[in-house]
């Protein structure tokens, strides 16, 4: 049975390449956006634009987590005393994720610094990040708090039994079983955040995709967004691999438990 | 808009090397009336109509208020002249919108011609054709008056500034082959970007050509200022061109209607009438 797989595998494969490499375009195709030559003069600058977007990714990340963490467990807050605070939540997550990220971006990168505000920072590259951490914090919350709403009942109501307050409970029993639930949706939610940043570029900066756009404007050649293309499958493909692995990882630690 | 006249010598001067210009061209240009000029012999996008197009907004001076069928602006008015000078009336002329740097990409295109300030240059020749220059002009720097950068005078002066253009721009590559800055040159996607950016303070200066600044700096943005003019690289200034499909048959009608709206002061009489430039304004030195 590998054998056929392997075999079909290898015709199927074989016929497409040469589908594509025979067909007429092929070399007009190649030229535009596989060529060596551009390919070279064009990877210094993505490269270095890339590494931008890395930095802005992790850095984002970072944030998103911990802010989405405390809009979540604000969320789950029970009490009518933390009707406010629960509220406000609420309004946060519904409004932050029906704007279009695109929008924050152009309204926090070049707006809030026109109004001329002392103290408040001016740099392109701050507000975008800070836009892209308002926004993915908003669904990242909605993703924490599925989370902690999937830990059984019984886990809050044993906490409470044990007398420890709702932030105690949170923090020691929900919110830990919480993350091991939802990293699957975690890890996918930054997959997507390490292509977002590519967007602050309309406020100038100059990162992985700008500069592919740079090439192409000056040269009308393609290869430099095939370049930064590469690139991002770089980081996102293990991401994805990682994903996986550990889903695998969850599933067999809980049928040991269960046995 | 107050009348701002160009003053005699720089007048002379652009038509001189407008001339020039055209007399450089030995094979393409044919005579304004050689065969196969008339409105119903020109291969067009669609029959019997003149498509020109232009950007998304068209700024002023170029396009007054947005509306080029209304021929007001140097560009709207060039266009409509070049239409006439063809055989065409003004009600045969229609207009489409483009993004600056799609329509130069290589490919086939929806308009006979586009003109939004594309200067000529041989990367963009390549891919695309162009018609003798209507206009030359430099490029020039624009910042805050009270910004330190309005103090330069050479372009050394500029290195430890962050100047800004817009992508796929002569402007842009004016920074980034001639001035080199230190830090690399923030990149916007329309000229609304780089001012909105200006205006954030999140670059010093920017560099437009000099119609284009002196309209900023008189209207839309009258805190800023006209640093300087930047002297041009090898002594070329920009021509401005208008754009058309590479290999188009139209080119050689244009050129011949153009050379006809030269020689008889046309294109002088509408540069006077919607460029300004007035006043004496430093050069940036290389």
């Amino acid at each position: 049975m590998v054998l056929i797989s392997t075999l079909s595998t290898v015709v199927f494969v074989g016929v497409a390449i040469w589908g594509v490499l025979a067909s007429e375009t092929w070399p007009r195709v190649r030229e535009q956006f596989f060529s060596a030559r551009h390919f070279q003069e064009v990877w210094p600058a993505v490269l270095s634009g890339f590494w931008l977007d890395v930095r802005m990714f992790v850095v984002a990340e970072v944030l998103i987590l911990a802010a989405a963490l405390i809009v979540a467990a604000a969320r789950s807050l029970r009490g009518p005393v933390f009707f406010p605070i629960r509220a406000l939540a609420v309004v946060y997550v519904d409004l932050v994720r029906g704007i279009p990220l695109l929008l924050m971006i152009l309204v926090l990168g070049f707006g809030v610094p026109a109004l001329d505000i002392p103290g408040v920072p001016r740099s392109a590259l701050f507000w975008g990040v800070t836009a892209l951490v308002i926004s993915y914090t908003a669904y990242t919350a909605e993703i924490y708090r599925a989370g902690i709403e999937s830990v059984h009942e019984s886990q809050r109501m044993s906490a409470q039994s044990l007398g420890l307050t709702q932030v105690q409970a949170l923090r020691h029993v929900l919110v830990p079983q919480a993350i091991r639930n939802v990293v699957p949706a975690l890890l996918s939610s930054f997959v997507s955040l390490q292509k977002d940043v590519a967007l602050v570029f309309v406020l100038g900066v100059r990162e992985g995709v700008r500069e592919a756009q740079i090439y192409n404007a000056r040269t009308f050649n393609y290869t430099g967004y095939i370049a930064a293309t590469l690139l991002f499958l770089l980081v996102s493909i293990p991401v994805a691999r990682f994903t996986d692995w550990y889903g695998q990882r969850v599933r067999r630690r809980r049928q040991a438990m269960s046995a | 808009m107050r009348k701002i006249r160009l003053s005699g010598g720089v007048g002379f001067a652009v038509m001189a090397l407008v001339i020039a210009a055209c007399g450089g061209d030995t094979a393409d240009t044919t005579t304004a009336d050689g065969a196969g000029c008339g409105v119903d012999e020109l291969e067009l996008v669609q029959p019997g109509v003149l498509t020109v197009a232009t950007g998304e907004p068209a700024f002023p001076p170029w396009v007054i208020d947005d509306d080029p069928t209304n021929q007001e602006g140097f560009e709207a008015a060039v266009a409509y002249a070049v239409a006439t000078q063809l055989g065409f009336t003004p009600e045969q002329v229609t207009w489409i919108r483009t993004g600056f740097d799609e329509a130069v990409a290589p490919g086939p295109k929806d308009f006979d011609f586009n003109l939004q300030q594309y200067s000529i240059t041989d990367e963009r020749d390549e891919v695309v054709d162009f018609s003798v220059p209507y206009y030359i002009t430099d490029q020039a720097l624009v910042a805050f008056a009270d910004s330190p950068v309005a103090a330069a005078n050479t372009v050394a002066d500029l290195k430890g500034f962050t100047l800004g253009a817009q992508i796929g721009t002569t402007s842009l590559d004016y920074i980034e082959e001639v001035i080199q800055p230190d830090t690399a040159p923030p990149v916007y996607d329309t000229n609304s970007d780089a001012k909105s950016a200006l205006d954030a303070g999140q670059v010093d200066a920017l560099v437009f050509d000099l119609p284009t600044a002196f309209f900023i700096t008189a209207v839309e943005m009258p805190d800023t200022t006209i640093v300087g003019v930047l002297e041009a690289s090898e002594g070329q200034a920009d021509r401005f061109g208008l754009l058309f499909a590479d290999g188009n048959s139209l080119v050689e009608c244009v050129n011949g209607a153009l050379e006809a709206l030269e020689a008889d002061g046309t294109l002088d009489a509408l540069a006077e009438e919607w460029l300004a430039s007035e006043g004496e304004i430093k050069t940036i030195t290389r």
